[in-house]
């Protein structure tokens, strides 16, 4: 079941348009990943689902209702420009938020003491935010979005910010809310940070979507069907005849296609040429995908 | 949803009044006061006693006028030519000279002071004052009236001004006493909008940068943050007013009470010999003072001042919470204070000006009916009494004052709270205003 749909949406500022006619479906329980250089158009969508600015036209459903206050209420977003109290302690803090958000004092005083357990804060809870690292402000802020276990999490660039310690910790975090039901959207430009962790993924380019789909099928129908070959060869043999070869420490390497072949035969006829030490499909990453995507569409 | 607002005033509250910097100017801020009249107490104090006399050589053409010697001055006459006397000052054995020429009676003119150093304006005119007394004397035994006669003749008159028609009696006024209340109240409203309403605008700009606002805005309204800031600040004021009242009424009493029993030992020693000029002073003037203050109605001054302290802080509060949703950065918001600052500025010199001076005056009535005026203009009139009906309407359009600035500033708050990266000027914030979406 689809939790967000996005239909037909515009947004202009003066002259300058950063949606137009924007649709967009993301399911239940996914990692939806919304990918695109700066100044695409990302966060002007998310700051509408989150009725922070409001569209020029166009519809946002939540589960099939159209959007309401109530339902932003039950989103938790973690802007890209972080920011919290600087003054406050980080425990008052969480609570000030907690309880904005609908949350009683004590279920949030308990959440929070978990919340801090699991992150490694609790021995800072009494100090002031501007007292604290910059990422372990982040790791505030993400509970902070967190807090009131929302339905819908929206990021926008999470792991800013995160050394690759403590962005794994969030990433693991962002994985088990997943397993608990909570669908989450990721925003960024960093197009490789999250290809390992989202399930279906949006590449938006000039304020418009230029494709769409679970990572899995996009990686699939960007398959070439050409393969990286690692080998070292018969020491009286022959040059393999479908590739240039080129010399590496100890071994050649070349890319070949398939050429009607299935990867089997291909292989077995390469093994006569001398030891295979890598064979593999050379897919693209979803930045060269993008990088292509956006080459054919001006092309257009 | 009326829960929330109260999570914010608490926030705003409490996030201020726990800073280790509020207690300081808690503290140290009605110290002030208290430390600058008793440093002066203190060197008045010890000035009269430690100084040596002043010596002074007087050449007098006339022979005819002694000036008696007394604590700060001696007199002496040595019979000197001025130019000998002259010399005696430039030596540094003198501290000056006094030349008086052969006089006119009836229009004496000639009189010079001598000295090295500049003399104070006090030591010239108690000169003068001697002189003329003399001379006045001469003249009255010419004309034939004993200054003795002339001296039972004077009588000391006193106006004391009484406000009739008051409820609970009648009261005993006294203008200085009046002007003195109507001047700190009128000061410290005046400060406390500006040092407040700036805490507002720096908490909203803080707010509006750090993304703050687009998280809280999912689950409050934005006039609801908006008057939770207010609100919360305000309340801070107050409970900061209300520490430096108990502070400085108890700190002035102390101090007053440490010099008021060293004070009259000294003084009365050394005022002994003038007692006759005061003959007014003592118990009856004690009284007097007694009377004038009990003569303030501290319930209804009290009152006032509460209610235009916090309908000013209100109706400003809400133009600072404004600017600083308009703005990105404090040093943008210097453009839009000029409509916060020029009614506050003319409200301020029309308390010295006109409502001071006189209370009852038809500048004074606007100044103190007008809302962006009137609370620190009719804080200057209320010690002097102010017909009923005048507070009403006064305090009537304050409370629509502010309700019009809130609801105005409302509108700008929530569309330029989220706005980012624009120019803002007054015509976007006219649009924002018209914007009824």
């Amino acid at each position: 079941m689809e939790l967000l749909s996005v239909r037909s949406l515009n947004k202009s500022y003066g002259a300058h348009v950063a949606l137009r006619d924007f649709d967009l479906s993301v399911g239940q329980g996914l990692i939806f990943g919304l990918l695109g250089p700066n100044g695409a158009g990302k966060t002007t969508l998310i700051r509408i689902v989150n009725q922070i600015i409001e569209q020029d036209s166009g519809q946002i459903l939540i589960k099939g209702q159209p959007l309401k206050m109530r339902h932003v209420r039950n989103i938790g977003y973690l802007p890209e420009e972080r920011g919290l109290y600087k003054a406050m302690k980080v425990k008052e803090q969480l609570l000030y938020f907690g309880q904005i958000k609908g949350l009683k004092k004590q279920d949030a005083k308990e959440r929070i003491t978990a919340w801090l357990d699991k992150l490694d804060l609790s021995r800072w809870k009494e100090n002031r935010i501007q007292d604290l690292s910059k990422g372990m402000a982040q790791k505030v802020q993400f509970i902070a979005t967190v807090l009131h276990q929302p339905d819908l999490l929206i990021l926008d660039e999470p792991f800013s910010g995160f050394d690759p310690v403590n962005a794994e910790i969030i990433k693991n975090e962002i994985l088990e809310l997943k397993r608990q039901g909570t669908t989450i959207i990721f925003s960024t430009h960093r197009m490789e940070s999250v290809e390992l962790l989202c399930d279906h993924i949006a590449l938006i380019n000039q304020a418009q979507k230029i494709l769409d789909g679970p990572v899995k099928t996009i990686k699939n129908e960007s398959k070439t069907n050409r393969f990286r070959v690692k080998m070292i060869r018969n020491e009286d043999g022959n040059a393999v005849p479908w590739g240039n070869m080129e010399q590496k420490e100890g071994y050649e390497e070349f890319t070949t296609d398939l050429n009607g072949r299935q990867p089997n035969t291909l292989l077995t006829e390469l093994m006569e040429y001398g030891e295979i030490l890598g064979f593999e499909e050379i897919i693209p990453s979803i930045e060269e995908i993008f990088i292509q995507k956006v080459n054919e569409s001006h092309v257009r | 949803m009326s829960g929330k607002i109260f999570l914010v005033i608490k926030r705003e509250y409490l996030a201020r009044v726990k800073k280790r910097s509020f207690l300081l100017a808690t503290l140290i801020t009605p110290l002030i006061f208290p430390t600058i009249l008793g440093l002066f107490l203190w060197i008045a104090l010890s000035d009269t006693s430690t100084e040596t006399r002043k010596l002074i050589e007087v050449v007098d053409e006339n022979n005819a006028y002694f000036l008696e010697s007394n604590e700060m001055y001696t007199f002496s006459y040595g019979e000197l030519s001025p130019e000998e006397a002259k010399n005696l000052v430039q030596e540094g054995k003198r501290f000056g000279f006094l030349y008086v020429p052969e006089l006119n009676l009836e229009r004496p003119q000639g009189i010079t002071f001598y000295s090295e150093e500049t003399p104070a304006l006090s030591m010239i005119s108690s000169l003068e004052a001697s002189l003329k007394q003399k001379i006045e004397e001469f003249r009255l035994f010419a004309s034939g009236i004993d200054p003795a006669v002339l001296s039972s003749l004077k009588t000391n008159v006193n106006i004391q001004s009484v406000i009739v028609g008051e409820p609970g009696g009648e009261r005993v006024s006294n203008s200085v006493v009046n002007y003195a209340v109507g001047f700190i109240a009128g000061i410290l409203i005046y400060t406390f909008i500006f040092v407040y309403g700036n805490q507002i605008m720096q908490g909203v700009i803080e707010e509006k940068s750090s993304r703050i606002i687009e998280i809280l805005v999912s689950s409050l309204k934005p006039f609801q943050l908006m008057m939770g800031k207010i609100l919360g600040i305000g309340a801070v004021g107050l409970t900061q007013f209300l520490i430096w009242i108990v502070l400085i009424s108890a700190i002035s009493s102390l101090v007053m009470g440490y010099f008021g029993m060293t004070m009259p030992q000294q003084q009365m020693l050394e005022m002994s010999g003038q007692q006759e000029l005061f003959p007014d002073t003592g118990q009856e003037g004690l009284m007097e003072m007694v009377q004038l203050v009990q003569g303030i109605d501290f319930f209804q001054l009290t009152l006032t001042f509460l209610i235009y302290f916090i309908g000013g802080y209100m109706l400003y509060g809400a133009f600072f919470a404004a600017i600083g949703a308009a703005v990105d950065s404090p040093s943008d918001a210097q453009q839009f204070m000029f409509p916060v600052t020029i009614p506050l500025l003319i409200a301020y010199m029309g308390l010295f000006i006109f409502v001071l001076d006189d209370p009852n005056s038809r500048v004074s009535y606007w100044l103190s009916i007008i809302p962006f005026t009137s609370p620190v203009a009719m804080m200057g009139r209320v010690s002097f009494g102010v017909p009923w009906h005048q507070l009403a309407l006064s305090i009537g359009l304050l409370v629509a004052g502010f309700l019009s600035t809130t609801w105005m500033a409302g509108k700008i708050y929530r569309i330029g709270i989220l706005v980012h990266g624009t120019k803002v000027g007054y015509k976007v914030l006219w649009k924002w205003l018209k914007d009824n979406g």
